[in-house]
């Protein structure tokens, strides 16, 4: 029995290896000098090169808006949300932070996702303290915000603004994914706004 | 499962071994006297036929009038379980014997009861708190601790 092809070519073979020919003597006829190679631009003056003119506050806000790494300050339970916010549906990488450090050297960001004791707030303070300026912190839910529902225990921080400069507050017991991202463009266009040379 | 021991049968074999040890009874539980919490517990251990080998837990509850410190005794020889009770009625300086002698898992437990409670565990070979920082003022587990 014949094989019926399931799909019926409009060229023949025949066509399609002498169109293969043509496009290969036709490179090969052009191709019979060597490309020039690109590097006269590099013994080009200054002035002739090409100029594009910024503020200095709006490159570097644009470069510390859009690559804040965070640090790994993940307390309590809000740390499951952030998780939730890092992986794939919510996808914190579109803002160009998906590296979550280990390290408070490498970071920008500390997003407070958590009850703090005070026991563990010199802790907090320290991996602040380490941290590289600039520097940012996301107050994340009702504890990092006030304590919360722990406000008058006799052990916890109420609110991380007691131990470290807030920048941004996202309220919510846990906050969802959404109001996370929506509190990190808040701190985006805060940066944004930010003059460089202030400090 | 691990069969509770009846308060009141095992009280009476008790107090015949130790006189005075026993203050009341219950069903569930046994009232030691303060005094004697350290040599009955160490009967509880050795004596055949009870054996009481693993301490599961330790709690301590404030009624106001007095603290009530709660052993709960198991024996993995024979799966029978105790629950021994010693009050202390001295609110401003309350102080138990420390059983880690007897068994080594009440030394956590003994320190977070001192920590939360203010019960202080003579014997214990490291009193101190455990869950608070040093120069916490209070104990937070009290009745009459209120921080707002």
């Amino acid at each position: 029995m014949d094989l019926v092809p399931t799909r019926r070519f409009v060229y023949s073979d025949a066509d399609l290896d002498q169109h293969e020919g043509e496009v290969i003597e036709a490179l090969k006829a052009r191709s019979q000098q060597p490309i020039p190679d690109q590097d006269q631009w590099l013994s080009e003056k200054a002035p002739e090169a090409g100029i594009l003119l910024t503020s200095v506050d709006k490159v570097i806000d644009w470069a510390r808006s859009n690559a804040l790494w965070s640090v790994v300050c993940f307390p309590a339970c809000c740390a499951f949300e952030f998780i939730s916010t890092a992986a794939s549906r919510f996808d914190i990488s579109r803002f160009g932070m998906e590296i979550i450090r280990a390290s408070p050297r490498q970071a920008d960001l500390m997003i407070t996702a958590g009850t703090l004791t005070w026991k563990m707030a010199p802790n907090v303070r320290r991996i602040y303290d380490q941290m590289a300026e600039p520097k940012y912190v996301i107050a994340m839910g009702a504890c990092g915000i006030s304590g919360g529902i722990f406000q008058s225990s006799y052990g916890v921080v109420p609110g991380y603004s007691r131990i470290v400069p807030v920048d941004v507050y996202v309220p919510g017991c846990p906050p969802r994914p959404e109001a996370l991202l929506y509190g990190i463009r808040m701190l985006q266009d805060k940066i944004s706004k930010a003059k460089v040379f202030r400090k | 499962m691990t069969r509770a021991i009846s308060g009141e049968e095992l009280a009476a074999g008790l107090e015949q071994r130790i006189p005075g040890s026993i203050i009341g009874t219950s069903k569930e539980s046994i009232l030691v006297n303060n005094q004697s919490l350290l040599s009955l517990a160490a009967h509880l251990k050795t004596e055949p036929g009870l054996e009481f080998d693993f301490l599961s837990s330790i709690t301590a509850v404030d009624y106001y009038d007095y603290f009530e410190v709660i052993y709960q005794l198991t024996s993995l020889e024979h799966n029978h379980s105790i629950v021994l009770k010693v009050r202390c009625h001295d609110r401003e300086n309350p102080a138990i014997p420390s059983l880690v002698g007897l068994w080594r898992g009440a030394e956590l437990q003994e320190q977070e009861i001192f920590d939360l409670m203010g019960i202080r565990f003579e014997g214990h070979p490291n009193m101190k708190r455990i869950v608070l920082w040093e120069g916490f003022q209070g104990h937070p587990q009290r009745r009459d601790f209120l921080s707002w």
